[in-house]
């Protein structure tokens, strides 16, 4: 399987949107992958069941930082009901190029970690840790 | 073994063809191999060994008492005494096979780390131990209470000897350090600070994953009291490790793991133990893969120790020459003539899997990309990650040349 490294995805690599931390958000989660060190933070802010603010913070490769950012675009503004739904398919969606199994986990460190802290938050049912089998 | 005199060299190219793997495919273009540092290909000497030794021999060894199980035993055993030859250790009996180099690390820092080591004893080691000369010190640290210090590595990579010395002062029990770092490659001065530690009352583990498929390694001549290595980084096979041991030490020592072929008498509330190497070999032990390594040895015994050292010397050098002309390459590490065949480097803002992943791709190149199991040395270089190519044996100019080709070809998709 070919990755393309896209322009859009260097471009979100080199530019992430939403990129820091809020002063007072109510949710927070953050993770690493232990295989290649790759880091995440997420911080919400929720008002009135929307997510109002969302910043991300994180080093590592050009997949998992253009997913975190798109990711970011994804949710802000949306319902915490649809947040919760989002799932694998709608961050491949979005990074549009295939992603080979030994990177799979860099796609995906954003949407665990953005589950996570709605997890923390009460707003989701805490999801299994263990991994899925591909 | 200092006398042995070096097989007349044999080119890379000719020893190539030796390795099957090293003619199939990846995404259609033939694969160069470099990540050897992590896990090494096999000749089919090393690969046929094994099987000639499952069509014909194999049987459980040191129970039975008919023929095939006679030959399994005598064959595993006749690859204990290539090993014990191969790193010139005295006695065969001094080499206790295990898993791999975290398994011997492991069984040391249990069996004699936990008769030996008291509250406020100090354990020296290094700055760039891959995590498997790091943990199991770590946790007999705080099992026992005692303390680790460790010598600091300078900005090219090296240790720094004075502070070495100044923490010999103190009296340590053990000094554990790499022989050869995984990630920057420096081959460390072994010899004199083995006999640095002794003078200072300290016994010597040393962790030889990345020298003894590299280079001669005289156990004897190093006077070292422990070495630990894996089969499978020397051409030989995975699930096979040996230790080295000084023969008082071992025979000091308590057993690690309890079982069979470990024991002498057992009985329902004692037991006694087994004499070495067995005492430290519970269970049926990895018979083919024994095999498999004796056959490695052998291997690397027509090569010459001292030709593979100077091939990937030359290869080396050759590398980094050619590498660094890459326009924002950054190579870690000391210069070609104190390393080993290892370049761990950055390129621009390129984060070391998107380059692994392009190389992959673009040229079926394959290196290593992480943190090399070395988390404290990365944060010491203040990086995440490297890329880190390899080389061994059958490592050619061609392969070099193509992951030039293949870092042009990343800055081009990164547009830098
Ligand atoms: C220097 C060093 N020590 C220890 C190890 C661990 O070897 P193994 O995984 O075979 O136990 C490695 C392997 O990468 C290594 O390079």
């Amino acid at each position: 399987m070919s990755m393309d490294y896209r322009e859009y995805i260097l471009d979100h690599y080199r530019n992430p949107r939403n990129y820091g931390t809020l002063a007072h958000p109510n949710a927070h989660a953050e993770d690493s992958n232990p295989l290649c060190g790759d880091q995440l933070a997420i911080d919400l802010l929720i008002e009135e069941d929307l997510v109002k603010e969302v910043r991300f913070q994180g080093r590592g490769c050009a997949i998992s930082q253009a997913a975190a950012s798109m990711l970011s675009e994804m949710i802000e503004g949306k319902s915490v009901e649809e947040v919760v739904q989002l799932g694998k398919d709608d961050v491949l969606d979005s990074l549009g190029i295939p992603i080979s199994p030994a990177r799979t986990k860099c796609a995906f460190l954003s949407l665990r970690v953005l589950h996570r802290s709605l997890a923390l938050a009460g707003l989701e049912k805490p999801i299994d840790n263990d991994e899925e089998d591909q | 073994m200092t006398t042995v005199q070096q097989p007349a060299t044999r080119s890379a190219d000719d020893i190539r063809g030796d390795f099957p793997i090293l003619s199939r495919l990846v995404h259609g273009k033939p694969l160069v191999y470099l990540d050897s540092t992590a896990s090494s290909q096999k000749p089919v000497a090393v690969i046929e060994a094994m099987s000639q030794y499952y069509e014909t021999t194999h049987a459980n060894v040191h129970r039975g008492v008919y023929e095939i199980s006679e030959e399994a035993t005598a064959k595993m055993e006749r690859a204990r005494v290539k090993v014990a030859r191969f790193i010139n250790a005295r006695q065969s009996k001094q080499v206790i096979f295990t898993r791999n180099t975290t398994e011997s690390i492991n069984l040391v820092a249990y069996s004699w780390g936990y008769a030996n080591i008291k509250a406020g004893d100090l354990i020296v080691l290094t700055g760039m131990e891959h995590h498997s000369n790091l943990v199991p010190w770590q946790m007999l640290a705080q099992r026992a209470g005692a303390r680790l210090e460790f010598v600091p590595v300078t900005d090219d990579g090296l240790l720094q000897l004075d502070v070495y010395e100044q923490l010999l002062q103190q009296q340590p029990r053990l000094v554990a350090f790499t022989h050869m770092s995984n990630v920057l490659g420096t081959v460390n001065p072994a010899q004199e600070m083995i006999a640095q530690a002794h003078a200072a009352g300290a016994l010597v583990l040393l962790d030889a994953a990345q020298s003894v498929p590299h280079m001669p390694v005289d156990v004897q001549a190093l006077d070292v009291d422990f070495l630990c290595f894996s089969a499978h980084k020397m051409l030989g096979p995975t699930g096979i490790g040996v230790l080295y041991g000084k023969r008082d030490l071992l025979e000091a020592m308590p057993p690690f793991m309890g079982g069979g072929d470990m024991i002498r008498t057992v009985g329902l509330r004692e037991s006694t133990w087994n004499d070495l190497p067995w005492k430290f070999e519970a269970g049926t032990p990895a018979i083919a893969e024994a095999i498999g390594l004796g056959a490695a040895v052998d291997y690397l015994n027509a090569i010459g120790m001292e030709n593979a050292r100077q091939h990937e010397q030359n290869i080396t050098a050759y590398a980094m020459e050619q590498v660094q002309q890459v326009p924002g390459l950054i190579i870690y590490g000391p210069g070609a003539a104190r390393r080993g065949g290892v370049i761990s480097f950055t390129l621009g803002d390129i984060h070391p899997h998107d380059l692994a992943s392009i190389l992959d791709q673009e040229v079926g190149v394959a290196i290593r990309a992480g943190h090399h199991c070395a988390q404290p040395l990365m944060e010491r270089f203040g990086l995440a990650a490297t890329a880190r190519a390899s080389f061994y044996v059958y490592t050619i100019t061609d392969d070099v040349d193509m992951l030039v080709k293949g870092l042009h070809k990343a800055l081009e998709i990164f547009k830098l």
